[in-house]
């Protein structure tokens, strides 16, 4: 009895110890860190969204947690402790076979986006591997009075019926759309948006973290560059066919704003966004993000020359001096 | 400790060898068909990789059959499995009989109670969180808590009333595995201080604890009685088994936050945990080197021991996948490994290597010595060399693929660029799960042969002390 009080007492006793000295210590105190600044506790709706969040094993493949490394840059500025004061369940995740979300709120705020996404991630990003998630909403003949079909495209949508978003894809999208990282003075945003297709180039991150003013003396477009950005930024919603999706997000082919000699338009959508415009007589209700924040002049130009100069489109090249002018008018 | 491994029935009856053969085969029949549902699931969600609309109905997204893959692979087929072995090797090495087989039958009840309950929980989409291995809605993991109580219960009084002085170390390793894997359950369960980055904390040790203070004292207990018994020689080092069990306490409990490198986890954590992942080496070293010695000069007597061969793979599987975790807890490697798929290459080298064949070496040495029913040659050797390769080509393709993935992020290519890029990789990982799969139905097949069928021609596990068969 002595020896066995030794040996399964004492190590257990040492166990409880260190587990002690590890893990529940530190977590006590942990579990009293300070919200930072701007950090708010999510609303009804958001919070049962995270349920569907948990329950559908979405942190299985998307990590919420951006690291100290320049790998991470693109998803947003890194993790501060205050940022997950309120997430319990924490949703750090250990694998990361999709993008990062922690920052998904800002870098695609349109909530079209997210439903068509949802609904069938292929629609919008021909090479994804995420299942679709369809049951989350169903197919009507006839909308009920006050909803808003999804505008699928033709080739992914049900051959009969309107596709409508079911209550938990509408927490989804609200909980989603909530992910969006608060400004802590002394970190920077470095790098681009991040999101389902993108990772800012190497180059884009480094002139993105570069102020505007170095750039602007010496600056002549490279279409690689361009269309680099364009794939990180822009290709989620206009594709990378500059067609858009039809009903949801405007095509940028043949755009009277785009394809036109004077570029006043273009730049200051791609600065401050846009929400709710008609183009070309269909009327767009989707979110436009601004990006007047991430990236600087001469990233923005080279963007919208890279939109200006392909899929048929030939208007004339913008300087990053043009951006900076209708940057410096504000909204 | 020879005699101690080797003492017999002192005042056992025929009818306690009887019982005890019952519910070491009841464990192996329930542990056997977790293992071969858990890694349908897992054939499934490697597949869906590749067609991801496949199945995508809600009871079968991937995203909730993932937790159920890897917690019945955890708390159903590995937990079930190696109670069922320790059992038998706590009874035997302690040279008496069990000391409730009533208490057995309960805990095998919970055990399976509590990982269909947790699998019907997980597919309606009660998950815990995605806190990984600890998904199961928390009065499940209370009933799965219960099933240790009762076996840590049944554990402890059959020590208490073994025939010798000495507690052998096989048994230090399964009792206190038990006893420290409660403390896990709880501390995973209390919610008082699992608030944002303390959950985190939380998350960070259970992750590495129900893998390092459960399953790896169980299989390492195993390896200390079944060794010695094939060979019929004593353990190398009875002093390094001692050395390795405390240096594994006092590092393993602490190594847990490598899971969370870079994260906002305060820094000491992080850095704790490296320190102690490298010091993690000292026991696994010493462990592993104990085990070789102890098979050495008797390697060529593999040819007549497929128990062997298994066990001497979960013991290369055990030192490769633990220096590798060692590796990995660099932060100059954490930066391209971490959150890849490295990491599923590396669970499933432990998990696999070293935990799964460690219980299939334990069930091939000793449920023939319980039931006295053997598995046909050609059934055990089809069981190891498919497992073997499909595991070799499993956790190649996820080594190469996650290091490309990590590389891809590193080289700020668009993110979808390392989905594409995994591609090829995630189809020989099928191909490798494919043979891994087959395997465990071959092993089904044993099992019955070695429970209820027919007997057939494998020879004994127990080798001659010359280089013969059978003994």
């Amino acid at each position: 009895m002595k020896r066995m009080i030794q040996i399964f007492g004492g190590a257990l006793l040492i166990y409880i110890c260190i587990v002690m000295a590890i893990a529940v210590i530190p977590a006590i105190d942990l579990s009293r860190t300070p919200p930072g600044p701007g950090v708010v506790p999510l609303t009804p709706l958001q919070a049962e969204g995270r349920d569907v969040f948990a329950s559908n094993g979405c942190g299985y493949c998307h990590t919420q947690q951006i690291r100290p490394l320049s790998e991470d840059e693109v998803f947003g500025r890194p993790s501060a402790p205050g940022d997950f004061t309120y997430q319990t369940p924490e949703l750090l995740g250990s694998e990361r076979t999709g993008p990062d979300l922690t920052n998904v709120g800002a870098t695609k705020p349109s909530d079209v986006w997210q439903y068509i996404h949802l609904f069938d991630p292929r629609a919008v990003v021909p090479e994804s591997i995420m299942p679709n998630f369809k049951f989350l909403f169903r197919v009507v003949d006839t909308l009920p009075p006050g909803t808003t079909a999804v505008p699928i495209p033709a080739v992914f949508a049900p051959p009969t019926g309107k596709v409508i978003p079911t209550q938990k894809a509408k927490a989804l999208v609200a909980y989603l759309l909530s992910l969006k990282q608060t400004r802590i003075p002394g970190y920077s945003m470095n790098g681009g948006m991040g999101g389902a297709t993108s990772a800012a180039p190497a180059g884009a991150a480094a002139s993105a973290a570069a102020s505007a003013p170095a750039a602007a003396g010496a600056y002549s477009y490279v279409a690689s560059k361009g269309e680099a950005l364009f794939t990180a930024n822009c290709s989620a919603c206009h594709q990378t066919t500059g067609e858009g999706i039809p009903g949801a997000f405007p095509p940028l082919k043949g755009n009277a704003a785009v394809d036109n000699a004077d570029p006043t338009l273009h730049i200051h959508t791609v600065l401050h966004g846009a929400n709710g415009v008609t183009i070309g007589g269909v009327k767009y209700t989707s979110v436009m993000p601004p990006f007047a924040d991430q990236l600087n002049d001469a990233d923005i130009a080279n963007i919208i020359n890279y939109e200006r100069s392909s899929w048929g489109n030939h208007a004339r090249q913008v300087t990053p001096a043009e951006v900076a002018a209708v940057r410096a008018k504000g909204q | 400790m020879q005699a101690s491994v080797t003492a017999h029935h002192l005042a056992v009856s025929p009818e306690d060898d009887r019982a005890l053969a019952s519910i070491f085969t009841a464990y192996t029949v329930a542990a056997t068909f977790w293992l071969l549902f858990a890694t349908a699931v897992g054939l499934l969600l490697a597949f869906k990789f590749g067609a991801p609309d496949f199945w995508a109905e809600k009871y079968l997204t991937f995203g909730r059959l993932r937790p159920i893959h890897t917690n019945d692979t955890f708390y159903g087929w590995a937990s079930i499995g190696l109670v069922g072995v320790a059992y038998y090797v706590t009874v035997r090495s302690c040279g008496t009989k069990l000391y409730s087989t009533k208490l057995a039958w309960i805990g095998l009840a919970l055990f399976n109670i509590a990982a269909i309950a947790g699998t019907i929980a997980l597919d309606l989409g009660y998950n815990w969180g995605d806190l990984e291995y600890r998904e199961w809605p928390w009065p499940i993991r209370l009933i799965f808590l219960a099933a240790l109580i009762v076996t840590g219960w049944n554990l402890i009084g059959t020590v208490a009333r073994r025939n010798s002085e000495e507690i052998y170390v096989s048994n230090w390793y399964i009792v206190c595995g038990v006893l420290w894997t409660c403390v896990i359950a709880i501390v995973a369960i209390l919610p008082w201080y699992q608030y944002g980055l303390g959950q985190v904390a939380i998350s960070g040790f259970n992750m590495h604890n129900a893998v390092g203070m459960w399953f790896t004292p169980l299989a390492l207990g195993i390896f200390y009685y079944a060794i010695p018994k094939i060979l019929s020689r004593p353990i190398y080092s009875y002093a390094l088994g001692v050395f390795a069990f405390w240096t594994n306490l006092l590092f393993y409990p602490l190594l847990g936050g490598h899971h969370f490198l870079f994260s906002p986890l305060p820094w000491w954590l992080q850095t704790t945990a490296i320190v102690f992942s490298v010091a993690m080496l000292v026991p696994v070293w010493g462990g592993s080197a104990n085990y070789l010695l102890t098979m050495r000069g008797r390697y060529r007597d593999m040819t007549h021991s497929y128990s062997l061969m298994f066990i001497f793979v979960a013991v290369m599987g055990y030192l490769i996948g633990s220096t590798q975790g060692t590796v990995e807890a660099f932060r100059s490697m954490q930066a391209i490994w971490h959150l890849t798929n490295f990491t599923v290459g590396h669970s499933h080298l432990t998990m696999y290597g070293f935990v799964t064949f460690a219980v299939w070496g334990g069930i091939y040495a000793l449920l023939p010595l319980a039931t006295g029913k053997s598995p046909g040659r050609l059934g055990i050797a089809l069981h190891f060399w498919l497992a073997l390769v499909g595991s070799f080509i499993y956790v190649i393709a996820l080594s190469i693929g996650g290091t490309v993935q990590g590389l891809d992020w590193l080289h700020h290519l668009p993110f979808i660029q390392s989905v594409v890029d995994m591609g090829p990789y995630w189809v020989w990982r099928g191909a490798g799960g494919s043979l891994m799969f087959l395997s465990h139905i071959v092993f089904a097949w044993n099992v019955w042969r070695m429970t209820s069928g027919q007997t057939g021609n494998a020879a004994s596990p127990i080798l001659d002390l010359d280089d013969g068969a059978a003994a």
